[in-house]
């Protein structure tokens, strides 16, 4: 038990889910005081790793060892005893409880709260001072920004004496700003000698943060080099297992004439918040327009009414037409009609229905069409048809149009939406968070076939949280805050930190530290809508 | 000659054991069941005590759901069992239906009509419940004090029409203003089992003045009788003698004989005569009840008007309308 | 892949079920002093050995086979149609004004009129309800049972006042004219040396019921209609998405639902009583939600669990006739079945599909040794 033993030792685990090798005899070793960056490609086995290590999971073989001990982790209260905390991807808190509460939600000391609550302040106080981990502790965790909340989850691991914390794709809700910050918080936690493991599938991240970086590929644990020496194109191809190109190769836009007029829109929830306070924005063939944005600031309800599931007021027009925004008119069937494909931004719920074959998926939206009916009867055959033909185009696999859409992945599942959508030769792409829990090797592809589109002349317009993802497919940039066009920028002539502040509703050079500029925005719109909602 | 005798008169006893055996009847209720405390437990009843008394065996079988009625009839009947007893009206039809099939069953109707012409292996037992009902009518009439009585029918259906319509006839022929409120439980047969209904129908007749209640209701009238007799009115019983739930405030019961009714075909069993039988005051087949719960409510004065007009109704001097019959009221209307 | 074969989930799941139902039946027939053995061996006999039983078998599973059917046809849009009992009664009103008010001088004219009328008696009953859900959200749970209850009060109200002959004491209308009278299974299969289906209430009617599973497993799995149905079944948001309007389908799956149970109404009403009675559904409006359930909401499981219910319904009727086992008894023996096959279906498939799971798993570990 000398001080260089490893914080975790991992020797040999193995989880499987019926067919399924979800980790294959996996070996890590974590050093003290580093951070530990874990990449791989969605169900390449990060979160059962992690699991089996919060005691959520029992491994089917292998052996545990925290700082040098051998330890048996049969649920949480002994990961947490062994102190491991872990800050998950969707928080653990309750949400109309006060930060305190939930901090102190399991740990209460005796009967009565009061003593507890008191002993939680002032160990609050003592870390924020620390740790940069600001956040009020009377608040109601409700009111709080994805940002804060998840403050709070590490405020609760480290209140339990975490000194190894573990973090799940913890960047995937924060806006650049408040990614920053949280990385602050995690490097001042390494220099108290605290022991951080970050998973993530961003490259970006680790090449920014880690000191060492694991690789995991189906179940297993490909490599293990120190951050310092390798590259992103070198993982990219250890998590794919060949070459990735990271970019995607396009030529200028040669924007034509306009397809898309957007006038004035304006959308107002079932709780009478304004969701959209009147938005104006053109897309012209033959160019990306990239809709950039923290998530919830109203370039869902965009899509959703350009796509006709969502009533809007104002003016749209689709090639100089004038676009229903009420009514019967106000629908996928219409808009599809007027030329209008839409990969929605959440494929599972919206754009696919899950136990449907793919080749029933593959018409979805579009069953109507004669070619694929006789009288009153789905032409099953010509349907099924034509599914196999985009599988083979977008090469989905498995190649069976027999499956259900849920047996496919979420790089797949996003293929069946995009060949159906490409497939009609639309006018104007509308295209959700196109690449969201899809693995590199599908993102590489989808992108592809996105500009591929445009250089025939097409008129798309990409909502996307992935600010990378913006820089490397959109011809403009349109930032989006609170309902609100926040400005429009060239990508060849900005950067990440300015899109940020934007994207945070700040505009020009902020008078006092980001953070705190984010969040003084953050408690201004939440009081907006608070009062909209009562109002 | 007497070894003769005796072996003819062995052969005779084999024969009529033998007979007995295949004559044994059968009994079908209604959808209502066995222990409904009203009509199928009274021929229930009477079915027990031909058996007790003679020592023979019956089948019997509860109903749950229509399609068995004409069923039972057949299996009963393809089994050989003889007479095949039914209680309710509904099964008239089915009968009509079956009884061509097995001539040499009889079936016997009671409160269903099967014309006896086109079949003549059917006995159809009637009551004339108005009668009875004209009769607990007058007392009614004659035991208020406010000039208001209430009826509570069960489910809603001619019959039951029948018996509110009899009532109305006797109190209106002992007091011509008196006024008479009648509601029925429901028109499903629920209404025949809901006695927490038919208490709330007591309590709102007796809020408008009510103080006599007559319940042709089945089970749904034992919550009418407990609701009197908590608030200290009079209620009249029906079917059985129901004078013994609560003494003092059953003023009396409308008696409908249908015990005696099985009791008097199984009794007579593969011999039974068909044809129509109507019981009503004079074949003692409908009534009111008088025993020692009662006796100190119904006073001599009165018991003498009411034998007086039984005996009328009898002789054919005073005529009660039989609402089945006319499908309207000379003294309710619904 | 974490789940069982289907042919698992289709037959071993109701075997099952249906095995834990009977050995809970037998105890309760034990407990009450009466031999479970004689007992099944007369619910076979009755209700399968003889053809008048299979006759009133038949006869259940056709009134069954219906309100299965509208029970599963809702279900794929995701509406939870409680309400078959009283578009049952419906349609059954529908069938007794063509067949009285109308002389028809054949019997197959008078079905397809009745098939016709039933269907759009019952539609319509059902098509409030829908209109209620589709556009002011009222729960369709609620409104289709409350509209049970205004239909019995209603078909009560007609029956007493309105259709119910002079001077006849049970609310019910005339017998039927004998023109429109269905052809039973005695008066299509008997001959004069065979007879079969003696007596029996089984008639034409239940041709009509397969051809209703037939036209239901087309609409679900051939037709557009069924294509959107089953997708607003799965997915609201989805069905929005691809110009499916909600509304539209909510309306449409109801009417045909209600149409599928009114059609039960010439099997009772038409085919066995030959008259408009007021008890003419008997409850089959909910023994559908069980049919249905179990049957998987495919025609043919319907059709399957329907006769299966049949029998239920006919052996109950054979325990009742020749067993002194209390009515109330069977009722219990019948509800057992529906408990397991239906409500606790989950109960049954959870750990089979976990002993599927770690049979494969074993499978494929030996299948492919540690290196």
């Amino acid at each position: 038990m000398t001080d260089t033993a490893p914080a975790i030792e991992l020797r040999g685990i193995s989880k499987a889910f019926g067919p399924v090798q979800a980790n294959k005899d996996i070996s890590l070793a974590v050093q003290p005081g580093t951070i530990h960056g874990i990449i791989g490609e969605n169900g390449a086995g990060k979160s059962t790793l992690m699991s089996i290590l919060y005691g959520f999971y029992k491994a089917d073989a292998g052996e545990v060892f925290i700082r040098g001990k051998k330890t048996e982790i049969p649920d949480s209260q002994a990961a947490i005893a062994a102190g491991i905390g872990m800050v998950f991807q969707h928080f653990k808190l309750v949400p109309n409880f006060t930060v305190l509460e939930n901090v102190i939600l399991g740990v209460e000391e005796g009967g009565l709260l009061k003593p507890s609550l008191a002993k939680a302040r002032r160990a609050l106080t003592d870390l924020a001072r620390e740790y940069e981990l600001n956040v009020d502790p009377d608040a109601v965790v409700e009111t709080l920004s994805v940002g804060h909340q998840q403050r709070v989850e590490i405020l609760k691991a480290l209140y339990r004496q975490a000194d190894i914390l573990i973090l799940d794709e913890p960047t995937g809700v924060l806006t650049p700003a408040e990614a920053d910050h949280l990385f602050r918080i995690l490097a001042g936690l390494k220099r108290e000698g605290k022991t951080i493991v970050l998973i993530t599938h961003k490259l970006r991240e680790i090449m920014e943060i880690t000191d060492t970086v694991s690789v995991m590929r189906q179940g297993e644990m490909t490599a293990t080099v120190p951050t310092s020496e390798t590259s992103p194109e070198h993982l990219a191809e250890l998590m794919v297992g060949r070459k990735v190109l990271l970019r995607v190769d396009k030529t200028p836009a040669r924007p034509a004439q306009t397809v898309l007029e957007i006038e004035k829109l304006r959308v107002t929830d079932q709780h009478g918040v304004e969701r959209l306070k009147g938005i104006d924005l053109a897309v012209r063939a033959g160019e990306i327009v990239g809709i950039a944005g923290v998530a919830g600031n109203g370039q869902s309800e965009l899509l959703e009414v350009l796509g006709g599931t969502r009533e809007a007021t104002g003016r749209v027009r689709i090639n100089g037409e004038e676009m229903a925004l009420t009514g019967r008119h106000a629908d996928g069937r219409t808009r599809r009609g007027q030329g209008i494909a839409h990969v929605p931004e959440d494929r599972q719920r919206a754009g696919l229905v899950m136990p449907f074959a793919a080749w029933e998926n593959a018409v979805f939206g579009y069953h109507r069409d004669p070619a694929y009916n006789r009288g009153v009867l789905m032409d099953n055959e010509a349907i099924r048809r034509d599914a196999d033909n985009k599988i083979d185009r977008f090469d989905i696999r498995p190649a069976n149009c027999r499956l259900s859409a849920r047996s496919f992945s979420g790089g797949n599942q996003q293929k069946i939406v995009l060949a159906r959508e490409i497939d009609r030769n639309p006018d104007l792409l509308l295209v959700g968070q196109p690449t969201r829990g899809v693995d590199i090797g599908a993102i590489e592809f989808i992108h592809q076939e996105i500009v591929r589109l445009r250089d025939a002349g097409k008129a798309i317009l990409l909502v996307s949280v992935e600010l990378d993802e913006i820089f490397s497919l959109a011809d403009r940039i349109v930032v989006m805050f609170d309902g609100r066009v926040m400005g429009e920028r060239d990508p060849a002539q900005t950067d990440e930190r300015e899109l940020g502040l934007l994207m945070a509703g700040i505009e020009g050079e902020p008078d006092k530290p980001e953070w705190q500029a984010i969040d003084e925005q953050w408690e201004r719109v939440e009081a907006e809508e608070e009062a909209a909602r009562h109002g | 000659m007497t070894l003769m005798k005796s072996l003819s008169g062995a052969a005779a006893a084999l024969a009529l054991t033998a007979g007995a055996a295949l004559a044994e009847p059968a009994l079908i209720y209604d959808l209502g069941g066995k222990f409904d405390k009203s009509f199928n437990e009274a021929a229930f009843n009477g079915a027990q005590r031909w058996a007790e008394e003679t020592g023979g065996e019956f089948r019997d079988i509860e109903l749950q759901s229509e399609a068995q009625r004409e069923q039972a009839l057949r299996r009963f009947a393809e089994a050989g069992l003889n007479p095949v007893v039914t209680t309710g009206f509904s099964m008239a039809t089915p009968i009509a239906n079956v009884a061509p099939d097995y001539p040499d069953t009889k079936f016997v109707t009671i409160d269903g009509y099967v014309d006896p012409e086109e079949h003549p292996n059917v006995l159809s037992i009637l009551f004339s419940e108005h009668e009875g009902s004209f009769l607990v009518g007058m007392l009614a009439a004659m035991a208020s004090e406010t000039g208001t009585v209430g009826f509570v029918g069960g489910m809603d259906i001619p019959l039951i029409r029948k018996f509110a319509c009899g009532y109305a006839q006797g109190v209106k022929a002992v007091d011509a203003d008196a006024e008479i409120i009648a509601n029925m439980t429901g028109t499903t047969p629920a209404a025949w089992n809901d006695p927490v209904k038919g208490s709330e129908l007591a309590k709102a007749q007796i809020s408008q003045g009510a103080d006599v209640i007559f319940a042709a209701a089945g089970g749904t009238g034992i919550g009418v009788l407990q609701t009197a007799a908590d608030e200290g009115i009079y209620s009249i019983g029906v079917d059985s003698n129901q004078n013994y739930l609560h003494p003092g405030s059953v003023l009396s019961s409308m008696l409908k004989r249908v015990d005696v009714a099985v009791y008097d075909a199984m009794s007579a069993g593969a011999d039974l005569e068909t044809g129509v039988q109507v019981l009503g005051l004079a074949e003692e087949g409908v009534g009111y009840a008088l025993d020692e719960h009662n006796a100190e409510l119904i006073s001599d004065e009165m018991q003498a008007q009411v034998e007086e007009a039984k005996s009328r109704i009898i002789d054919g001097e005073i005529t009660v309308t039989d609402y089945t019959a006319e499908d309207s009221c000379p003294a309710l209307t619904f | 892949m974490d789940r069982m074969p289907a042919w698992a989930d289709a037959v071993l799941v109701p075997l099952i079920s249906l095995l834990l139902a009977a050995i809970l039946s037998a105890l309760v027939i034990l407990a009450i002093g009466e031999s479970p053995v004689e007992a099944f061996r007369l619910m076979v006999e009755g209700a399968l050995m003889r053809s008048a039983g299979w006759g009133y078998t038949l006869y259940y599973a056709t009134n069954f086979i219906f309100t299965g059917l509208a029970v599963a046809v809702a279900f794929h849009a995701r509406l939870f149609n409680i309400g078959g009992e009283g578009q049952a009664m419906l349609g059954a009103l529908g069938v007794a004004l063509v067949c009285l008010y109308i002389p028809w001088p054949h019997w197959s004219l008078a079905l397809l009129a009745a098939s016709a009328s039933a269907a759009l008696f019952g539609a319509l009953w059902a098509l409030i309800p829908a209109y209620l859900q589709a556009t002011r959200g009222s729960h369709i749970v609620i409104t289709t049972i409350m509209f049970n209850f205004i239909a019995a009060a209603l078909l009560n109200y007609l029956l007493v006042n309105v259709m119910k002959p002079a001077g006849m004491m049970e609310p019910a209308t005339a017998t039927f004219p004998q023109a429109v009278h269905l052809p039973t299974f005695q008066d299509m299969f008997s001959t004069a040396a065979t007879p079969l289906f003696r007596g029996s209430p089984a008639n034409v009617t239940f041709f009509v019921a397969l051809l209703a599973c037939l036209f239901v497993w087309a609409l679900i799995w051939r037709t557009r209609l069924g294509y959107e149905i089953r997708a607003q079944g799965h997915s609201e948001t989805a069905a929005r998405y691809a110009g499916i309007r909600p509304v539209r389908i909510v309306v449409i799956a109801m009417l045909i639902s209600g149409a599928l149970a009114g059609l039960m109404g010439i099997n009772s009403t038409m085919g066995e009583a030959e008259r408009l009675i007021l008890n003419s559904t008997e409850g089959a409006g909910f023994i559908g939600i069980a049919v249905a359930l179990m049957g998987r909401n495919h025609p043919l499981g319907v059709l399957l669990a329907a006769i299966l219910f049949g029998f239920l319904y006919q052996g109950g009727a054979e325990l009742a006739l020749w067993t002194n086992i209390p009515r109330e008894l069977i009722v219990v023996i019948q509800a057992l079945v529906i408990l397991f096959t239906g409500a606790l279906d989950n109960m049954v498939r959870m750990p089979l599909e976990r002993a599927f799971l770690a049979a494969r798993r074993r499978r494929t570990r030996r299948a492919e040794p540690a290196e």
